[in-house]
């Protein structure tokens, strides 16, 4: 099978198109379409259970929504529907390499908790990728260096604090070399005094030109570093633009609203 | 002396050694039908769950020496009956290590497919979604990323059960097998002293789930390395 090529939006990194899911009868998504271009810092926004989270699963299939496209770069997500009527991937193949150019950072982390640090840091890139070990062990130890935990490469991830564990799972997913990041609320989980060390790497990452989708709940951040800010509700798109826009000028009161009761 | 075997230790070690490979083989097939087990009772699909529970259900509530009993007997009618399908006709005979090894590997794995049904119900959604999302394929995530930890937590669960399977040897000696309790009781009614006979074969089986118990901590331990600085 051959993947079809989008020649006319060739520096996209990310595309979504018209994207809806369901649970049951509750439509979380009501057709949600989005591109990130390459090096677009993508922050979305919306309060709980407007769907943000779903969106972002969907884009690597961790959930199968029932309609609409996806094209990672220039290669379209080949999908067919399930007997649910909920789509999914037609070749796993595909679908693996294209999860393997995205890189997700979970809430919870998800470290795998019987490896060393570096052992889950050069997992997927040896066994999904095939770099040999030597490689892959060197390029662990720079990301490790650069998320400032290189003194942890032996330890286990029981033996760290939720931030080192949160800055571990993104040097985690940048050992995959990954073209887009995707981001779901990454400091939820974390005590108060720990968000700022993890928001501190992503940072980092958005200014060396690393295209990201984030899910978040730091506003203040999101309108730092963003370059686009998408506002969710009730499974649509309900306003989009420059953070200054969407943070000081919004439209839709309905973002006024929820501007003012979560002072940036 | 206490124990006085008049020449007939070497049956019960012989005894021993058939023992201790009637339950090794036992336990490495009934690992397998328990993980399978587990596999298909957690299944979505009800061809695999409905199996797997009536498996579990039926092998749980009857006693074990039936199914030796059962198998020893039935076994080969059974094999022949089902090679007949695939246009088989000879005749087909069972021994006795290997209907003992059946039995006590189909009793052995209907338990450890709960052990193992338990503890893959531990493991967290975001373990597979974690390695799903780095492009690892179903297969490398549960072996590389799930099994290791349904295994450490299954170890203790396994150990009871493998100390219960050692013990339930003793039943496969109705079938003529020589193991353990066999040898003591032909050498107790050659000698007439059953006693220490007996009192022997008690050592020797307590000697045997003594090591069991040592190399199951040994690997629990193994199997949690991030553990190990912290003990001590």
């Amino acid at each position: 099978m051959r993947a079809k090529l989008y020649m006319k939006n060739s520096n996209a990194a990310l595309e979504l198109i018209n994207i809806h899911k369901c649970y049951g009868n509750l439509e979380v998504l009501k057709g949600v379409s989005l591109t990130a271009q390459k090096g677009d810092v993508i922050s979305i926004l919306g309060s709980s259970g407007s769907g943000k989270s779903t969106l972002l699963r969907c884009i690597n299939l961790l959930e199968r929504p029932n309609q609409g496209e996806i094209i990672i770069g220039n290669e379209q997500l080949a999908l067919i529907p399930d007997k649910n009527g909920e789509l999914k991937a037609q070749n796993k193949r595909q679908l693996e390499r294209l999860r393997s150019r995205l890189g997700f950072v979970f809430q919870q982390f998800n470290l795998w908790p019987h490896m060393t640090i570096l052992q889950n840091l050069i997992e997927a890139p040896v066994h999904v990728l095939k770099v040999p070990r030597d490689v892959a062990v060197a390029r662990a130890q720079e990301l490790l260096r650069k998320v400032g935990l290189a003194d942890k490469q032996d330890a286990y991830p029981g033996h760290l604090s939720g931030g080192q564990q949160q800055r571990v799972a993104i040097a985690r997913t940048l050992a995959m070399d990954p073209q887009v990041l995707l981001f779901d609320e990454p400091t939820s989980a974390l005590d108060p005094e720990l968000v700022n060390e993890v928001l501190a790497v992503m940072r980092e990452l958005a200014e060396e030109g690393r295209t990201m989708l984030i899910v978040t709940h730091e506003m203040r951040f999101a309108r730092e570093v963003s370059s686009t800010v998408v506002f969710l509700h009730q499974g649509q798109i309900e306003e989009t633009g420059s953070p200054e826009k969407v943070f000081d000028n919004p439209e839709s009161q309905r973002v006024r609203d929820f501007m003012a009761s979560h002072q940036a | 002396m206490l124990m006085d075997l008049q020449g007939f230790g070497h049956l019960l070690l012989s005894g021993a050694l058939m023992t201790i490979q009637l339950a090794l083989a036992s336990l490495a097939i009934g690992l397998v039908i328990g993980l399978l087990g587990a596999a298909a009772k957690l299944s979505p699909s009800p061809f695999l769950r409905i199996p797997a529970t009536l498996y579990t259900t039926l092998v749980r509530g009857v006693p074990e020496l039936l199914l030796v009993l059962t198998l020893y007997y039935g076994g080969a009618q059974l094999l022949m009956w089902g090679a007949s399908f695939f246009g088989y006709d000879e005749y087909i005979e069972v021994g006795a290590f290997a209907a003992g090894v059946a039995a006590l590997a189909i009793a052995f794995g209907a338990y450890a497919t709960e052990v193992f049904r338990m503890a893959l119900l531990e493991i967290p959604k975001g373990q597979w979604e974690s390695a799903q999302s780095m492009g690892m394929s179903r297969g490398q995530t549960f072996f590389r990323i799930i099994f290791p930890q349904v295994w450490r937590l299954a170890i203790p669960g396994l150990g009871n059960l493998f100390q219960v399977l050692l013990k339930d040897t003793a039943l496969v000696s109705v079938i003529g097998l020589n193991e353990i309790m066999r040898q003591a009781s032909v050498g107790s009614a050659a000698t007439k002293h059953p006693f220490d006979f007996y009192l022997a074969a008690a050592v020797l089986y307590l000697a045997l789930t003594l090591l069991a118990t040592l190399v199951t901590e040994i690997l629990e331990r193994l199997s949690k390395p991030e553990l190990r600085g912290r003990r001590a």
